[in-house]
């Protein structure tokens, strides 16, 4: 059991590493950058555990979908940065008195004894590994016992796509479309016509 | 039981699922007076699915038990929600195509709407239930924005949207508190684990109270009334009208379930919160209702006045309440639906009515409307010999058996105060006299002037035969 801890210090120690650097770069495209290689370590730290599934499903979702998500916001909108940054010092204060606030809390968290305690630890230690993956295990359940809701929350989706489409479609009655079809039918000879422009005179 | 494959479709959430995408689609091949056609197509579908469900089919499919119930109170709110569905697309569309708002996704989308309610109604598990209130909500904000040329109607869909998502939440968090001490989302299962304690722990009592606010704010019973007025003013008075009318329906019939089935031991824990809702809604929506100018606005008190009176029967509690209360919905349901049938065709000077003051000098000029708009709203007011009396009759009946006499007056004296607000319509209709002299128009579609027809003609001879829907809804249980 070498690689474990070793594997586990890596992911983490570059996951906390590129937290820091989104908080801390300059141009917006490199911090959302830092944020998705973060997600990708938390990721790793999943597997590790044996939560496969929540692996990918934090790179699917929050990768694949917001961390994409902000990459075009921050790209697409003129949002002034440096302005944003202005109010650093103004609020550092505060920030801190938050920061030590959850350390404390935490470190509370730790030093009761109900926590120490229990088995929570013995979890997080080393992963059980099961015959069967918890990604066929959810879907074995999924797809039988919860079918409905399933079915409910595919409707809830299409429900969605209907309103956005729905309120965001506008029908521009002047739009010019490329038609295809009447592009290739077009005849050489009543496309093009010949006439004889006098010198001095328009057509 | 019904055992072959097709059967299936039979179970009316399958069915109705089924056809709202094949209206979806039947919308998308057209090309001309698509809505039109949708809307038909989506009335013939509501009426069919109620068609089903009164019929009642068994199925055996798998895990359906678990998740949907069904008993002949349930059936009963699943058949008024679809009917009221119908009768708002009959009396609404020309309002829509006049508007020049007349997409095709809007049949569509009420019909995703009403999906939703059926399962909400039925539903037997908080998950179910839960994605039945979204699927719901979802769609009735987009139908609150739809009108993409006015602000009001923006500004009230994404009113409705952050309100909604925060009940959403709140609501959210009060299952999880309930399954995690309780460890189930059944409603039957939480049933039996709370009957083997005598006393609810702490967690499930704070569980109850977030559920039961998450669903005040969907039945916008007073201090969760906030959004209701604005929302209903800013949305297209057709879309209003279905706000008006089905989703109060389906909650109502939720929150009775909720308090009946899981919770029905602990009446002493719940009943305070609902007695509390009950009084300031009865008190709100008929003072606050007094100050309006605008008739949606003033529609919007009195709805939520009326939820008021609907959760008294909650509070009593006893083998009348779930009888009254289905009586007093179905009276609610006919009561808008023909006051929003004659708003939603009635015009002055090519603009529809929005103020109360418009309506001035009407009784000269339209006799047949302001008739029945009057009956309407001595109806409204609960005056005998029209039908609003019985709801509220029996209402009190069933207060007055759970001798709630502290509750009874207050109803009494709240709708009192009502009818000061209903009459003074009448008083503007046929007493004012106006300088101007503006013509009105009343320009209604065949279907909805029969359905109007009826519908005035039921409210006006309930009395002689009142034995016809007291003796259906006698028998109404709710397991």
């Amino acid at each position: 059991m070498f690689l474990y801890p070793i594997t586990f210090y890596l992911f983490s120690f570059i996951a906390v590493l590129s937290a820091l650097m989104v908080i801390s770069s300059k141009n917006p495209v490199n911090s959302v950058l830092f944020l998705i290689l973060s997600f990708i370590n938390s990721a790793g730290l999943f597997v590790l555990l044996g939560a496969e599934f929540l692996a990918m499903i934090l790179v699917v979702v929050y990768v694949g979908a917001v961390a994409v998500l902000f990459l075009f916001v921050v790209m697409m909108l003129d949002i002034n940065f440096i302005k944003l940054r202005e109010g650093f010092l103004q609020y550092l204060p505060f920030g801190t008195l938050l920061g030590i606030v959850l350390i404390i809390e935490l470190s509370i968290l730790f030093l009761t004894k109900s926590f120490s305690n229990s088995n929570l630890i013995n979890y997080s230690s080393s992963p059980t590994i099961n015959d069967i993956e918890n990604t066929k295990l959810i879907g074995e359940i999924l797809y039988t016992d919860y079918f409905y809701l399933f079915q409910i929350c595919g409707l809830i989706l299409l429900v969605a796509m209907i309103g956005s489409i729905t309120l965001t479609l506008r029908d521009r009655g002047q739009i010019k479309r490329q038609k295809i079809s009447s592009q290739n039918y077009v005849d050489a000879k009543k496309a093009i016509e010949k006439k004889k422009v006098k010198i001095g005179e328009g057509v | 039981m019904l055992n072959n494959f097709f059967s299936i479709l039979l179970v009316p959430e399958i069915c109705l699922s089924i056809f709202c995408i094949a209206n979806l689609l039947y919308g998308l091949f057209l090309k001309k007076n698509s809505f039109r056609k949708t809307s038909n197509f989506a009335i013939i579908i509501l009426l069919f699915v109620s068609i089903l469900i009164f019929v009642g089919f068994k199925t055996d499919l798998a895990f359906f038990d678990l998740f949907f119930k069904s008993s002949n109170f349930i059936r009963f709110f699943k058949i008024l929600v679809c009917l009221g569905a119908a009768s708002v697309l009959i009396i609404s569309k020309n309002y829509f195509i006049d508007l020049k708002i007349s997409k095709f996704e809007i049949p569509t989308l009420i019909l995703f709407a009403t999906l939703g309610m059926l399962i909400m109604i039925g539903a037997n598990n908080l998950m179910i239930m839960y994605l039945s209130i979204e699927l719901q909500s979802l769609s009735l904000y987009v139908l609150a924005s739809i009108n993409k040329n006015s602000i009001y109607s923006a500004e009230s869909g994404v009113k409705y949207f952050i309100l909604g998502a925060l009940s959403s939440g709140i609501l959210l968090y009060g299952f999880s508190l309930v399954y995690g001490f309780t460890g189930t989302t059944s409603f039957e299962e939480i049933k039996i684990v709370l009957s083997q304690q005598t006393d609810l722990s702490l967690g499930i009592i704070f569980g109850l109270v977030f559920i039961l606010v998450g669903l005040a704010f969907k039945i916008s019973a007073v201090p969760f009334h906030m959004w209701t007025p604005d929302i209903y003013e800013g949305a297209p008075t057709s879309v209003t009208a279905f706000f008006a009318i089905v989703p109060k329906i389906s909650a109502v019939a939720l929150i009775f379930r909720l308090c009946l089935e899981p919770f029905e031991n602990f009446s002493n824990e719940w009943s305070q919160i609902i007695f509390f809702l009950s009084i300031s809604s009865m008190f709100l929506g008929s003072i606050a209702a007094i100050a309006q100018s605008s008739l949606k606005r003033l529609l919007a008190y009195s709805s939520i006045g009326h939820i008021g009176y609907v959760l008294i029967a909650l509070v009593a509690n006893n083998d009348q309440s779930i009888k009254s209360a289905s009586i007093y919905m179905f009276i609610y349901m006919i009561m808008n639906i023909s006051i929003f049938a004659i708003l939603l065709s009635l015009k002055k000077s090519n603009m529809y009515l929005e103020k109360i003051s418009d309506l001035v000098g009407i009784s000269k000029s339209n006799p047949i409307t302001s008739l029945c708009l009057a009956i309407i709203m001595f109806s409204m007011a609960g005056l005998p010999p029209f039908i609003g009396f019985f709801g509220k009759f029996y209402i009190f009946i069933a207060a007055i058996e759970s001798e709630l006499y502290f509750l009874s007056i207050m109803g009494v004296l709240a709708s009192v105060i009502a009818a000061y607000y209903y009459l003074r319509i009448i008083k503007v209709m046929y007493f004012d006299v106006s300088e101007k002299n503006e013509s009105f128009d009343f320009v209604i579609s065949f279907h909805s002037k029969i359905l109007l027809l009826v519908l005035i003609l039921i409210i006006t001879f309930f009395i002689i035969y009142p034995s016809l829907l007291i003796n259906y809804t006698s028998i109404l249980r709710i397991t």
